[in-house]
């Protein structure tokens, strides 16, 4: 199958007053039609920025390499207005805080109606017939009546559909969606990953999910890329990851998450000692030899390259036997 | 007699027409930890701060070990204040960044005319798992993490009988807050206080909490042993929290069915008539709409609801099994 998205080796660095840093070193990640690919990862792991390189969001300070084809199109480099007609478009955007994400002063049905204007080129009362039905797609009840209201009328949770419904306005081929539930209550959130995985079931969108949360991964993803300081680590089927974690940092994360059910005997977390690097210059070695339980001399000098196949790990010393979290 | 670090009866905290809080009524035993849990908006962090008196409560009695502390002014609390310690969310604007990590630690000796103060200072620091050099350092130069050690280090230097924890770990990322909630279960086992600790994730307070108590729109709707609140939850709000928290486990979570509760949180300011969580509530019934349900004891360990739809045996509706339910 032809991923619809397609990343390889994505860097991006940043220039700032204390010199260069690397936020992203050569992501590598694919996107079939219909996949939600989780990328999941802890802050500053490089997730949100490998997010905006794909949707072309980042600030000038930015210097990205590598190649991002959607459908065979390369966006990196591409000029304004191949961009303009690609985002919103084709590629689509959700942010996690949707009261800063949309416009106080015009009604929702605007806003939604705006995006069907500007591309689809829609008359304002197709567009507002249109802002209804996807309303309703993302699950408002009496979505006639709210597509006259404010976004400070509306709750997080409603907040976050009309977002929803925006970003899904065109049809796009894929929908990034960057922690979309974390500012939200978990009955919240529940509600919100329903919608998500509806849209994938009807309308066939692609999802990047980018998350810390590995709940939400459980739950919505297809496969998964965990990052670590501006690298994939390890990449898997959802079930084979969880099931199956072969890079040390993947099977502390999974053990120091709280779940309910898990740890009331043990009454204690795994803990991963240390501290995520800083990013400077990416060293050539392992970034997570210093915190990991299973590194050997190699790691630190020598960075270990990703394997091929359907799991693909990044570590000299990857964990092998099936681990019990 | 059985001794309390923490009374609250009857709590109430309006700020103008906002009712935050309701009606609470909370117990702390010496040396056990309570898991105040709620989402936003619930009251929750309402509740901490009435306790450790940053805010004068409108209404109701707040005791620190047998002291009525409701309404003492300043000079009046100050005999009561290395009672209870308050450790917050946010650890970067919590501690002041113009003092020393040190001088942010020993603050509250200081304020009591402590003696050796210095030694007493790396002695915090130490058991929080920093070494005693870090006394010198500013609060900006330490990862969230230990930021978030210096807040507990200060909380738990005047030895206080209760520490209330107002989701200590909420901001910090997932390998981090697994050392910190750890980190609260020693010490907590080493030095016995008491924790009344506030959070919006049940699943991380399952392995620390002796009782949970759940809160909805100001008031509490359900509280009882860990056991209970996890093993039979009664109210369907607590059962509807428990199911919405996604697990990291795929096969386990897909077979989960989340209950939905609709996105409209009710006001505080004109919450809904009888049981204010009705408007959420998949089996809603004509009386929850006019009658306030009591919260009465429907199990062991002083197990309460307060919900029209549970008998007294702690037998009724689960929301999670009941099919196509919609609010």
């Amino acid at each position: 199958m032809k991923p619809v998205l397609e990343v390889k080796d994505l860097s991006v660095t940043f220039r700032t007053e204390d010199g260069k840093l690397s936020a992203v070193d050569r992501v590598s990640l694919e996107v079939g039609d219909g996949e939600v690919l989780a990328v999941v990862g802890e802050s500053g792991c490089g997730k949100s920025v490998t997010a905006m390189s794909i949707a072309g969001l980042l600030p000038r300070t930015a210097n990205v390499d590598g190649s991002v084809k959607l459908d065979g199109t390369e966006l990196i480099g591409a000029d304004k207005r191949t961009l303009r007609s690609i985002r919103g478009r084709e590629v689509a955007y959700i942010f996690q805080e949707p009261m800063t994400s949309l416009n106080p002063v015009f009604t929702v049905g605007h806003q939604i109606g705006e995006v069907l204007r500007t591309h689809v080129g829609l008359s304002r009362q197709a567009a507002r017939a249109r802002s209804i039905e996807l309303l309703k797609l993302v699950g408002i009840p009496s979505a006639e009546r709210r597509v006259s209201d404010y976004p400070h009328q509306l709750s997080g949770g409603m907040r976050q559909r009309v977002m929803i419904a925006m970003a899904v306005a065109c049809d796009p081929k894929v929908l990034i969606a960057d922690e979309p539930t974390t500012a939200l209550d978990v009955t919240i959130q529940a509600g919100i990953l329903d919608v998500l995985r509806g849209l994938r079931e009807r309308l066939g969108t692609s999802i990047v999910l980018i998350t810390h949360d590995l709940g939400v991964v459980a739950d919505l993803a297809d496969r998964v890329a965990v990052m670590y300081a501006g690298r994939v680590v390890e990449t898997a089927q959802v079930h084979e990851l969880f099931a199956n974690p072969q890079h040390p940092y993947t099977a502390g994360l999974l053990g120091a998450s709280p779940a309910a059910g898990r740890h009331a005997e043990t009454h204690r977390l795994n803990e991963i000692p240390g501290l995520v690097p800083l990013l400077s210059e990416q060293p050539d070695a392992c970034t997570f030899a210093d915190r990991c339980p299973r590194a050997v001399d190699f790691c630190t000098t020598s960075q270990p390259q990703l394997t091929t196949g359907q799991h693909q790990v990044a570590c000299w010393n990857p964990v092998r036997e099936p681990v019990e979290v | 007699m059985e001794q309390f670090a923490l009374e609250v009866e009857d709590l109430v905290m309006h700020f103008g027409p906002v009712r935050a809080v309701d009606g609470v009524t909370l117990r702390v035993r010496q040396g056990s930890v309570v898991a105040l849990v709620g989402e936003s908006g619930s009251g929750k962090s309402t509740v901490g701060r009435c306790i450790v008196r940053l805010l004068e409560p409108t209404g109701g009695t707040i005791r620190l070990a047998d002291a009525d502390v409701t309404h003492l002014n300043r000079r009046q609390l100050r005999p009561h204040r290395r009672d209870v310690s308050i450790v917050f969310q946010d650890p970067a604007g919590s501690l002041d960044p113009r003092l020393s990590v040190g001088d942010i630690v020993g603050e509250p000796l200081r304020l009591m005319r402590r003696k050796d103060i210095p030694a007493k200072v790396s002695e915090a620091l130490r058991r929080v798992g920093l070494r005693p050099e870090v006394a010198n350092r500013s609060p900006h130069e330490l990862s969230g993490g230990q930021r978030q050690r210096v807040s507990i280090a200060r909380a738990l230097i005047s030895e206080p009988r209760l520490l209330v924890a107002d989701e200590p770990t909420s901001a910090l990322d997932v390998s981090v807050q697994a050392a910190v909630l750890n980190l609260l279960a020693d010490l907590q086992r080493d030095l016995g206080f008491a924790c009344l600790f506030i959070t919006h994730d049940l699943s991380a307070v399952e392995y620390l909490a002796d009782e949970v108590a759940v809160m909805y729109l100001g008031q509490l709707v359900e509280q009882g042993p860990r056991a209970r609140i996890f093993g039979v939850p009664a109210h369907p709000y607590t059962q509807a929290l428990l199911s919405a928290a996604p697990v990291p486990d795929p096969a386990e979570q897909r077979a989960r069915k989340p209950v939905l509760l609709g996105d409209d949180l009710p006001s505080a300011i004109d919450p809904p008539s009888g049981c204010r969580f009705h408007t959420r509530c998949p089996v809603a019934v004509d009386k929850c709409r006019t009658v306030v349900p009591e919260s009465r004891v429907i199990g062991e360990g002083g197990h309460q609801v307060a919900c029209h739809l549970v008998s007294d045996d702690g037998t009724g509706p689960d929301v999670r099994t009941v099919e196509g339910a919609t609010p």
